[in-house]
């Protein structure tokens, strides 16, 4: 499908154009600040739902194509262009950042100009990320991201931000650099090929030796598996979560960990599918450790955040654990309906847990906002003040810990029925999740919203005002729909799944 | 008569002879001017630098030609580097002034030594013989050192000349002394003639030694490991607009130096000289990076990030081939604009009794001029290499020619320095957006510097987002 006008540098540079406009109108011009930005986010998002309703669900080609020379000397392109992962990813983007905008309305006191806008600007990079054909192009916005979000964590955040956004930031550019060379390599690569490009779909099709590719699939892992976060490498996460503003948590959680999933996806499976496949037992050991080991570490947190931080990381590890399945399943069987529902149960995953984790971090933030602290202990019985909030936390709770009619059923079920065809020991591990997710999303809930209450700070709860409530609905409404009806989002990923998994089965050896 | 002067090319060094008049006439006229009226050596010396600018573009040359018995050689690359030499002496100029009132520095000694220094840098970039790279050497040092002790009443400034002037006299003996040896083997000083020769000659003992000398020369001039001790004294202690100027323009003269020398001159020998900058590059990376972090004055700092971009850049041109060169000059160029941004944030926010040069006298510079903060946040970012900014192309491009000649372990090695080199460009910004400010006082400075930095800061944005345009310069510059 194609537009006469280019829907997706629209969707890029709106946001970073509505961003230069909030800082241009300043601290003074606030009160006119908010409205551009939450307007150009909202039509962000409009336009946006274009690329869904107008998506060719046949195909598994780049739709909304566009290209320009941009660096003649390097052979790098100014290309855009969407399948059927990124697509929903961006939908997934342009949906939460206006809400982040809202939910900040009035709250910001410090510097609320630049806080609106560098989640404007921030949106235009991230929708970059997920929309560029071109590897150069895709690593200028993997890394020009970092800066908003810095300045978000360190500005606005908690006491430790200034630690936590510089763990933050060099955590995860030590992880890029050697990305960075892997694609300089692999565009040299294509130069002896004959064509130099920097164009991801001929980095697909570069045949390299089985050496090589584990390089530059180590190098790639790095790249994404600190962004997913993965454990060991996850260690920047719970730092970031806590002391990031509400806004910050939400992005980080619900779109800039996607980027690592996605990263596999577009990357590492496709361009190095030979050491994947020799490797995938490291991703695999990794990702069960993430699913069980990290599931009990959520369990003894004594902070919200913290406790979700960790949850993220746990429910991260389906993604990984669905994609890198795929070559297991087809060199046991050639299962090829297996690892395409690993890989579907991924996407879904990301897009939940997108929407989950967004929507928990929004609830810990109306807490928050009341009381000043993110301890479990300095709550309890909050259901008895707020019973509209409690039923939304209880809501996004069970969803969180994966209960049917949720979102996060859905992707996790389908990752572990793929991994109960490739070795029962998966599915077992991967099962546990359904225990311990219950158990420290219900344990939270339970120290939180239930009970009687527990001081004189929660007796002074007030329910959530409308424009909470506004938020926490879309995003309530949204957990549901995608849970009793994954179906869309499975049509637009099925063409995309299908390709990549021929892809992968064949070798480039 | 004619005739003589046409077989000399005299146009070849149009430029040079315009500005050799001119310092003559800025110089008279400095003489007659009383302090109130100083502003005519101001104003002369930037006309000069327009005057120059004119000559290069009237007799620019399309191919390599020589004048003066081969002594003295233009091609597109000395004239690029000519024009961006003019046009960062003219930054530095305008960035300068407000400080130098301020300060009763005000002299004309600052504009005619930065002229005789940038008529050295462009001897450098003309020379054709092994005797005309050290001539210009010479003249740019000397007025080098100069410069730095000129503040009279400062101690500390004439510490560091005194140290720059002996360490750098050492510097130019060695290279002296290696230009001897490579004389006495190959019996001749010209640079292609000399390419011509050590072609025939197999490894030699005494080229290998005349190597080492000359390779030691250049480090030290630019200020690569282990030969840079100088370069936090000199930059710390020099009055900040002679740090300003040193930080820049001869960074151009080490970078021609090292090609019409290495590549030009000793082009036989790459595979020695290559193993040889390998070793100075990655110390330069690492000792430049790590030792940048322990620093709490900013022009410290940035003398140590300069050490360690000089291994960036050496990185270009020990791939030895022309893309490696061209990837050089293109990070010059880059880092060149960046330095003299990150100085002009320093003069901006000097005043009487303050220099603005620590750390954390940017303390809360978000608060004060969230437009000036931003400026400085585009600068250090690209100084770290972070994209859409400047400085990531410039590592690109140096990444892709070592890994292009098979040093892919030198390619990351390099980018993982970088990631600790991020660190102390992130307390930059740190202290301005997350920190208090400490004083309330107002930016005082005047209209020139605001608009010529905020063009800095734009310029490291906008050739970030469009590369192509630099790229394409240098390209066409060295075919």
């Amino acid at each position: 499908m194609q537009f006469d006008w280019p829907i997706l540098s629209v969707l890029i540079w709106l946001p970073i154009a509505g961003g230069l406009v909030t800082l241009a109108l300043g601290e003074r011009g606030i009160g006119l600040g908010r409205w551009v930005a939450l307007i150009t986010t909202a039509v962000t998002f409009g336009i946006s739902t274009l690329l869904y309703t107008n998506f060719d669900t046949t195909t598994a080609q780049m739709q909304f194509v566009e290209t320009h020379q941009w660096i003649p000397a390097f052979n790098a392109a100014y290309a855009l262009g969407v399948d059927g992962f990124a697509m929903p990813l961006i939908i997934l983007t342009t949906f939460v950042t206006p809400l982040v905008i809202i939910a900040a309305w009035k709250l910001i006191e410090k510097k609320p100009a630049q806080y609106f806008a560098s989640f404007l600007i921030l949106e235009g990079m991230m929708v970059g990320v997920f929309a560029s054909l071109d590897a150069l192009l895709f690593y200028v916005f993997w890394e020009a991201m970092l800066i908003p979000m810095f300045i978000i964590i360190g500005i606005w955040g908690g006491p430790r931000r200034v630690y936590a956004t510089i763990k933050f930031f060099l955590y995860t550019f030590l992880g890029s650099v050697l990305m960075l060379v892997s694609l300089i390599y692999l565009y040299l690569k294509s130069c002896d090929a004959g064509q130099c490009s920097y164009l991801i779909a001929d980095f697909h099709r570069l045949p390299l030796g089985l050496n090589e590719q584990i390089l530059i699939f180590i190098a790639f892992f790095l790249a994404f598996a600190v962004k997913v976060p993965m454990w060991p490498v996850h260690t920047w996460l719970p730092d970031a979560h806590v002391e990031a503003p509400t806004g910050g948590s939400v992005i980080l959680a619900a779109i800039m960990l996607k980027m690592g999933g996605y990263g596999f996806l577009r990357f590492s499976l496709p361009i190095t599918p030979d050491a994947s496949a020799q490797l995938d037992w490291l991703v695999i050991s990794l990702s069960l450790i993430a699913v069980v080991y990290i599931g009990y570490v959520a369990l003894v947190q004594q902070d919200m955040k913290k406790l979700i931080a960790y949850s993220s990381v746990a429910h991260m590890g389906f993604v990984t654990l669905g994609s890198f399945l795929a070559f297991e399943l087809l060199r046991a069987n050639g299962d090829v309906r297996g690892a395409a529902m690993g890989i579907d149960g991924a996407m879904v995953q990301m897009i939940s847990h997108g929407l989950v984790s967004g929507a928990m971090f929004f609830c810990v933030g109306v807490l928050y906002d009341r009381v000043h602290s993110r301890e479990i202990a300095a709550y309890g019985g909050v259901i008895n003040k707020m019973p509209i909030f409690a039923a939304f936390a209880v809501l996004f709770a069970m969803a969180n810990s994966g209960l049917p009619a949720t979102s996060g059923f859905v992707g996790e079920f389908l990752v572990i029925l793929a991994s109960f065809r490739a070795d029962f020991w998966y599915a077992f591990l991967a099962a546990m999740t359904l225990i311990l997710g219950a158990a420290y999303t219900l344990w939270l809930v339970k120290r939180v919203i239930f009970g009687a209450v527990a001081n004189e700070n929660v007796a002074a709860l007030e329910d959530v005002n409308g424009r909470e409530f506004f938020v926490l609905a879309v995003l309530a409404v949204a957990v549901l729909l995608l849970g009793v009806w994954p179906a869309p989002l499975l049509d637009v990923m099925r063409p995309t799944v299908e390709n990549l998994i021929q892809h992968i089965t064949v070798s480039k050896l | 008569m004619e005739s003589m002067l046409a077989n000399f090319h005299m146009q070849v060094a149009a430029a040079e002879i315009f500005l050799v008049a001119a310092i003559c006439v800025v110089l008279l006229v400095d003489v007659f001017v009383s302090d109130r009226t100083r502003w005519l050596t101001y104003a002369l010396s930037l006309a000069t630098l327009v005057g120059c600018a004119w000559m290069t573009l009237e007799y620019g040359v399309d191919g390599r030609v020589s004048a003066f018995d081969g002594m003295y050689v233009a091609d597109p690359m000395g004239d690029l580097l000519k024009l961006f030499s003019y046009a960062t002496v003219a930054v530095a100029f305008l960035y300068s002034r407000d400080y130098l009132q301020r300060r009763g520095l005000f002299k004309g000694e600052y504009f005619i030594l930065a002229l005789v220094a940038l008529l050295g840098i462009m001897v450098m970039v003309s020379a054709g013989s092994l005797l005309t790279v050290y001539l210009g050497i010479e003249l740019l040092s000397l007025a080098l050192y100069a410069m730095v002790a000129f503040d009279r009443d400062s101690g500390v400034a004439a510490e560091s000349a005194m140290k720059y002037f002996v360490l750098g006299a050492i510097a130019s003996g060695m290279l002296l002394y290696g230009f001897s040896i490579l004389y006495g083997i190959a019996g001749t000083l010209q640079l292609d003639e000399l390419a011509v020769e050590l072609r025939g000659v197999e490894s030699h003992i005494g080229l290998v030694f005349a190597l080492v000398f000359i390779i030691a020369g250049v480090a030290f001039k630019f200020g690569a490991v282990p030969f840079h001790m100088w370069v936090p004294d000199v930059y710390h202690g020099s009055p900040t607009p002679v740090t300003l100027f040193i930080g820049a323009a001869p960074k151009i003269a080490s970078f021609v130096l090292a090609v019409r020398v290495l590549a030009e001159g000793l082009e036989a020998m790459v595979a020695s000289w290559q193993d040889m900058l390998i070793v100075i590059s990655v110390l330069s990376m690492a000792i430049g990076n790590v030792v940048a972090i322990a620093q709490t004055n900013l022009k410290r700092m940035l003398a140590y990030s300069t050490i360690s971009h000089v291994g960036f850049i050496l990185l270009g041109i020990l791939a030895g081939t022309n893309d490696g060169y061209r990837a050089a000059m293109y990070y010059t160029f880059a880092y060149v604009i960046m330095s003299v941004g990150s100085f002009g944030m320093i003069l901006l926010l000097a005043r009487e009794g303050f220099e603005a040069d620590r750390i954390d006298d940017f303390r809360g510079l978000n608060r004060k001029s969230p437009w000036f903060a931003a400026v400085m946040l585009m600068l250090m970012f690209s100084t770290a290499g972070v994209p859409p900014f400047l400085g990531f192309w410039a590592k690109v491009e140096v990444i892709a020619a070592v890994l292009n000649v098979g040093l892919t372990w030198l390619g990351a090695v390099a980018v993982l320095f970088s990631v600790i080199g991020a660190f102390y460009y992130l307390r930059v910004v740190k202290v301005m957006y997350f920190d208090e400010p400490t004083d309330t006082t107002e930016i005082r400075a005047g209209g020139t510097l605001r608009a010529v930095l905020s063009l800095n800061g734009l310029a490291v944005l906008a050739l970030g987002i469009a590369p192509s345009a630099l790229i394409e310069l240098c390209a066409r510059a060295l075919p």
